[in-house]
């Protein structure tokens, strides 16, 4: 068990999340996921955490962010005006104005949507081809598991950022490859938590009562057991989206991000940064602020999520 | 690791420390920084060195200061002094490094060079003419690079290359040609202790690029006291140097900062004497500082265009990139991405020069009608897609540039689609392959000829040549004044005929002659700008 | 019990063999997919077709794949990582030169994240649900939301340039100084052996920002999983009887509970370790910092494949050895983990 748990290290919060979670499970949760009562819970919860509230209403104005952002900013986000470079924030602007004219808060707003787009979507990538991938390792053992095991212990022992940078960096820097490279890095922990929720209930009762009833392995893989290590991969999903985004803006401070002028948080800080000296600061601190608050939604909401599903954590 | 022992000594500041062995040492700390602030010169750069030794295989541009500071060449430029108060290299005059007179033969045939007597390397021995032979002859045997730049001066083969006697040394030349002397005063012809190198020589190696890769053996102003790749080098100075009066500040600590922030905030704060290449933002900013400097020097016979590439069907037409050279916001693009430094290549009185200078602003301005009119007189007129490619690593002013050039150009139904493409890319892609439709060039040429710049970046096949553009006129043009003397009579108007040519075809579009800007605090004196835009400590001093 | 623990070591290490396999594999193939031609590079300016495919060949990249890789394994199982072309220096000895570097900013921000992280999990586990536990989980996931370059960047403007307190962010020591002679490859403690206090100050404040901005983006997973730990120990039987028993609070939790929650919160500073080693890349890049991250960024830019190669092996081979001394540790202290493990 440990084996799994050291080796499933990444970005510093998840590692926590996989190695607390895992520890939980004992034999006696090895039930199907109960809903009864689960409203309820949620609402307890929201009502005594209340940065967890905090972060779902953060969240909330991301996505209104994402989804009207083009219609609803003051200022078309690619035209430049060279009567108003590098202007501080004012009433007219209220993040300023870069070195072309163009207005950061247009920006900063319309980049939620391309950011939430590569973070979310490379997030369900890794999702399905890990959960597939682990579901099928946990449940069948074998030389699946071991070569599915070794595959993912390979990527694990590549310095996770340099290898995404490496991607990126060979097959060329557009959205797509940055999704790619994204969503191979974050494979290895849905594949663990899968593997590991579906070994330990492979043989539980409720399994083996519907393999019985005439279900088919893939059958009972898909719809009786998978379903039960859906919470605590929700939790990976949520603490994986900030990480996604951090990762992306990473890739974007060393060259490898989307292509100008598409605005993007990761290179309009890393753009940004080269003006701090020279006082321009709200050319990067607007949009290191927007990365920052996100990747804090989504680690925030992380935790509450975690203890919905799994209450034990808190007490 | 003899560099770091030596430097280790050197740097200490009692003699009797000499004797003791550098690991031993108890006290490591170098002078108090006060007291070694007047001796000692701190400078930042943005890129790595990677080699001592400018002939090496996949020697970069940084390296070549090495090559500058530290060896000695036979002949130099002179120095003279710009508006401004500040210092550059004089192409026009050639004055004696290693050889104190040089006579060209009544044929044209050969130079004959006399060395100066004094003339010692750092190791004490002599500088003879056997060391002179070695070296030429290393700098066009080893390939690449050297045997490149060699070959422009018309040195090609170790056969050119005789010792007359242990201080006369005989070029023969193959063709008599204005650029052969010019060339002798590059980077490259550096003049080598061959008995040093030799000995550190091997079969497999003979040219001891091994050896010269770490540790130079040269003849120059300064020597190298430390090497961390990657991080600093540190330049010690040469004593007995006897190619000049002597630098004014001991050592010259040169140290690898990549981020540009950094280096501004360092310079601003004064932790350091010389920030080299300055973007062109800082220079403006930085020059109104208390205590600070910035020179901004046009780089000669250097131009950043717009390159229109002639393999891409639409810019066949010599229409569409006429209109494309209307339709580019010059002046918006010369204040957001030069900042205003540098010299306006665009908005020239007349479709003919009137004279040879080079480069000159060609005659186009921004003016969307004529682009317009222009492209709707071509099979274009509905527009056209094309993609836009500019350099990942020279995005501080090939982004902007882009961005506002993507702009305009959408006004006249041209969509250009920017692509950045790595530094490390770059080459193949625009040099080598020649296939970006539409990017952003820098070419500057080393020796400062109109007829030279043409060469590299208008001949079908040539290396900068990045829009494949071919003219059968433009090549028999340069083959014509490449190698002619500037006053022969013909040359004026062949050349003019050249850059008449380049106003009506325009294959690569100027839009400004950049500038090479570096920020120094008040009481370093001596920067000096070279045509190889890197750092020349020699007439450094502190006031 | 000593032959079965070697037993798992040997085992271990056995099984880390395919997957240093798969790294070398799959590192060949990304760095020959990068862009970027080593020949046209290796040439230099103004090179033409001739020369380049001249040196193409000398290279040996004008081989088929299988061949290059060939050879690549034939120079590695000699040692041999090749040549850099940024720095012109032999691979191994940049990477053995510039490791040290890392490695001693790793560890000083790992030491100050776990100062501040386990008091801050243990103070939260003792509240759980309240304002204290609250404000931990807030102020430590704010750290690991802000990205590390921003977070250099920020600091350096603040406390270099503005206030002036923070040294020159321009890699392990000032100008004035050099550097100690090399026993760990720590700039820190090497002067300290000679007694060069003043070297060995210089070198301490010239890692404290880079420290820092990695400390804060490390202290979730540490301080959480102290805090989840303490949770667990603070429930069990033994501490409940420990304080039946009548023992202060304070020696229940500093001895008892801590001690046993250690086992989780070591496993987790062994794979903050490997990550935070990864996740150097960019805040050696900020700093100037001259370790093995910031090399493989620029290598990656000039696309540089014997450094690239170098890099992310070793980095392997580091991933596997922390892996393998955070399972050994764990058998030694833990006497329930057994070879099953």
């Amino acid at each position: 068990m440990m084996q799994d748990h050291a080796a499933s290290a990444t970005a510093p919060d998840t590692v926590h999340e996989t190695v607390a979670h895992v520890s939980a499970v004992d034999p006696e949760t090895t039930r199907p996921a109960s809903t009864g009562n689960a409203f309820a819970h949620i609402v307890y919860v929201l009502k005594s955490n209340p940065v967890t509230l905090i972060s779902f209403g953060l969240f909330g104005i991301m996505i209104i962010a994402a989804l009207l952002g083009p219609y609803i900013v003051p200022y078309d986000p690619l035209a430049s005006n060279s009567a108003v470079r590098l202007q501080p924030p004012s009433t007219d602007h209220w993040f300023g104005t870069d070195q072309l004219g163009r207005d950061v808060f247009s920006r900063v707003v319309v980049a939620t949507r391309l950011d939430l787009f590569i973070a979310i979507t490379a997030v369900a990538l890794s999702f399905v081809i890990g959960s597939m991938l682990g579901s099928l390792a946990g449940y069948y053992g074998g030389w699946f598991d071991t070569i599915s095991g070794r595959m993912i212990d390979t990527i694990m022992a590549f310095p996770l950022f340099v290898l995404a940078m490496g991607i990126v960096a060979a097959l060329g820097n557009t959205v797509e490859n940055i999704i790619y490279a994204t969503a191979i890095i974050n494979i290895p922990f849905y594949a663990r938590v899968a593997r590991g929720e579906v070994n330990i209930r492979r043989h539980a009762g409720f399994a083996q009562a519907a393999r019985l009833s005439g279900n088919n392995d893939l059958r009972v893989l898909a719809f009786h057991i998978f379903p039960n290590a859906l919470p605590p991969m929700m939790v990976q999903i949520s603490l994986n989206l900030g990480w996604a985004i951090l990762n992306a803006a990473g890739l974007s401070f060393i060259g490898l991000g989307v292509r100008p002028p598409t605005p993007e948080w990761g290179i309009m800080v890393a753009e940004g940064a080269q003006f701090i000296v020279s006082g321009e600061w709200w050319l990067a601190v607007f949009p290191g602020v927007s990365l920052m608050l996100a990747v804090l939604t989504f680690n925030l909401m992380g935790d509450g999520l975690r203890d919905m599903v799994d209450p034990a954590q808190r007490t | 690791m003899t560099e770091s022992k030596t430097s280790r000594r050197g740097l200490l500041k009692g003699a009797g420390a000499l004797a003791l062995s550098a690991p031993m040492l108890p006290m490591l700390k170098v002078l108090p920084a006060s007291a070694a602030k007047a001796d000692t010169a701190v400078v930042v750069i943005g890129q790595t060195i990677n080699s001592l030794d400018i002939h090496r295989k996949g020697t970069n541009r940084p390296s070549y200061q090495i090559a500058v500071n530290c060896y000695d060449r036979l002949v130099s430029f002179g120095t003279k002094t710009l508006p401004d108060g500040s210092l550059s290299y004089d192409y026009s005059t050639l004055k004696p490094d290693l050889a104190e007179s040089w006579i060209t033969s009544e044929d044209g045939k050969s130079i004959v060079f006399n060395l100066r007597s004094d003339a010692v390397f750092w190791d004490g021995s002599p500088v003879t003419a056997e060391d002179v032979k070695w070296s030429l002859d290393r700098a066009v045997s080893l390939g690449g690079f050297p045997a490149v730049q060699m070959k422009a001066g018309s040195l090609i083969k170790p056969e050119q290359f005789v010792v007359v006697d242990e201080k006369t040394f005989k070029i023969n030349l193959i063709r008599k040609s204005k650029l052969t002397l010019p060339d002798l005063a590059v980077p490259v012809p550096m003049i080598i202790n061959s008995k040093l190198a030799k000995k550190n020589a091997t079969a497999k190696d003979p040219w001891a690029t091994e050896y010269l890769h770490r540790t130079p053996a040269g003849s120059g102003a300064y020597k190298v006291a430390r090497w961390d790749p990657g991080q600093q080098l540190i330049y010690e100075r040469n004593e007995k140097w006897t190619s000049g009066p002597l630098p004014g500040v001991k050592r010259v600590v040169v140290r690898e900062v990549p981020s540009i922030s950094t280096r501004r905030a360092l310079l601003e704060r004064k932790d350091v004497d010389l920030s080299f290449g300055i973007p062109d933002k800082d220079a403006t900013e930085l020059a109104s500082k208390d205590g600070l400097k910035v020179t901004a020097t046009p780089i000669e016979n250097c131009i950043y265009c717009l390159g229109v590439n002639l393999k891409f069907d639409a810019f066949k037409d010599k229409k569409v990139r006429q209109a494309i050279a209307c339709a580019v916001p010059y002046e918006e693009i010369f204040k957001a991405a030069a900042y205003g430094n540098g010299v306006k290549m665009w908005g020239g009185a007349s479709a003919k020069p009137t004279d040879i200078s080079w480069p000159q602003p060609f005659p186009y301005s921004t003016d969307l009608d004529k682009a317009k009119a222009l492209l709707s007189e071509t099979a274009f007129k509905d527009g056209f897609e094309v993609p836009f490619a500019i350099n990942q690593s020279l995005s501080s002013w090939m982004e902007p540039t882009a961005l506002l050039i993507q702009e305009s150009l959408g006004k006249i139904g041209i969509k250009a689609k920017i692509e950045k493409i790595p530094g490390a890319n770059w080459r193949t892609a625009a040099l080598v392959e020649k296939r970006l439709p539409l990017h952003l060039e820098n070419f500057g040429g080393w020796l400062n000829y109109p007829d030279y710049y043409f060469f590299w970046a208008y001949i079908k096949g040539h290396l900068f040549n990045s829009s494949n553009y071919d003219n059968p006129e433009v090549k028999a043009l340069v083959d014509e004044t490449l190698h002619m003397e500037i006053d022969n009579p013909e040359y004026a108007p062949k050349v003019k005929r050249l850059i008449e040519i380049a106003f009506e075809d325009v294959p690569r579009i100027p839009l400004w002659q950049p500038t090479l800007s570096s920020g120094m605090t008040s009481d370093l004196e001596g920067y000096e700008f070279w045509f190889h835009r890197q750092l020349d400590a020699r007439k450094f001093k502190k006031t | 019990m000593l032959g079965s623990r070697t037993k798992t070591v040997l085992q271990r290490l056995w099984q880390a063999l395919p997957v240093l396999f798969g790294v070398i594999v799959v590192t060949f193939l990304l760095t020959r997919a990068l862009p970027g031609d080593p020949a046209v590079y290796f040439a230099g300016p103004a090179a033409d077709a001739n020369s380049i495919a001249e040196i193409r060949k000398s290279l040996g990249l004008d081989l088929p794949l299988p061949q290059q890789f060939l050879i690549y394994l034939g120079d590695l199982s000699r040692g041999d990582l090749g040549q850099s072309l940024s720095t012109g220096q032999p691979v191994l000895t940049d990477l053995t030169t510039r490791l040290p570097a890392s490695l001693e900013l790793t560890f000083a921000a790992l030491f100050l994240s776990t100062m501040i992280a386990i008091p801050m999990g243990i103070l939260a586990a003792l509240n759980p649900g309240r304002l204290v536990d609250h404000a931990c989980r807030l102020l430590v996931t704010m750290g690991v939301s802000l990205p590390t370059f921003f977070t250099g960047l920020v600091l350096v403007f603040f406390f270099y340039y503005l206030l002036g307190w923070a040294p020159s962010p321009i890699g392990r020591l000032d100008f004035a100084y050099l550097p100690p002679p090399h026993v760990t490859g720590f700039f820190t403690i090497d002067a300290m052996l000679v007694g060069d206090l003043e070297t060995a100050w210089a070198a301490a404040a010239q890692v404290f920002m880079p420290a820092v901005t990695l400390a804060l983006f490390t202290l979730a997973p540490i301080a959480r999983m102290t805090r989840a730990a303490m949770i667990q120990a603070l429930s069990s039987e033994y501490i409940r009887t420990a304080r039946a028993a009548g023992l202060s609070s304070r020696k229940v939790i500093l001895t008892y509970a801590l001690g046993n929650a250690m086992l989780p919160v070591i496993t987790t500073l062994g794979m903050v370790f490997s990550f935070t080693l990864g996740a150097n890349v960019l805040v050696e890049k900020v700093f100037a910092w001259p370790g093995i991250g910031s090399y493989a960024v620029e290598a990656l830019v000039v696309s540089d494949y014997a450094a690239v190669q170098g890099f992310v092996l070793s980095m392997a081979i580091l991933f596997v050895l922390v892996n393998l001394l955070v399972d050994v540790i764990y058998t030694l202290i833990d006497p329930r983990v057994g070879s099953e493990a």
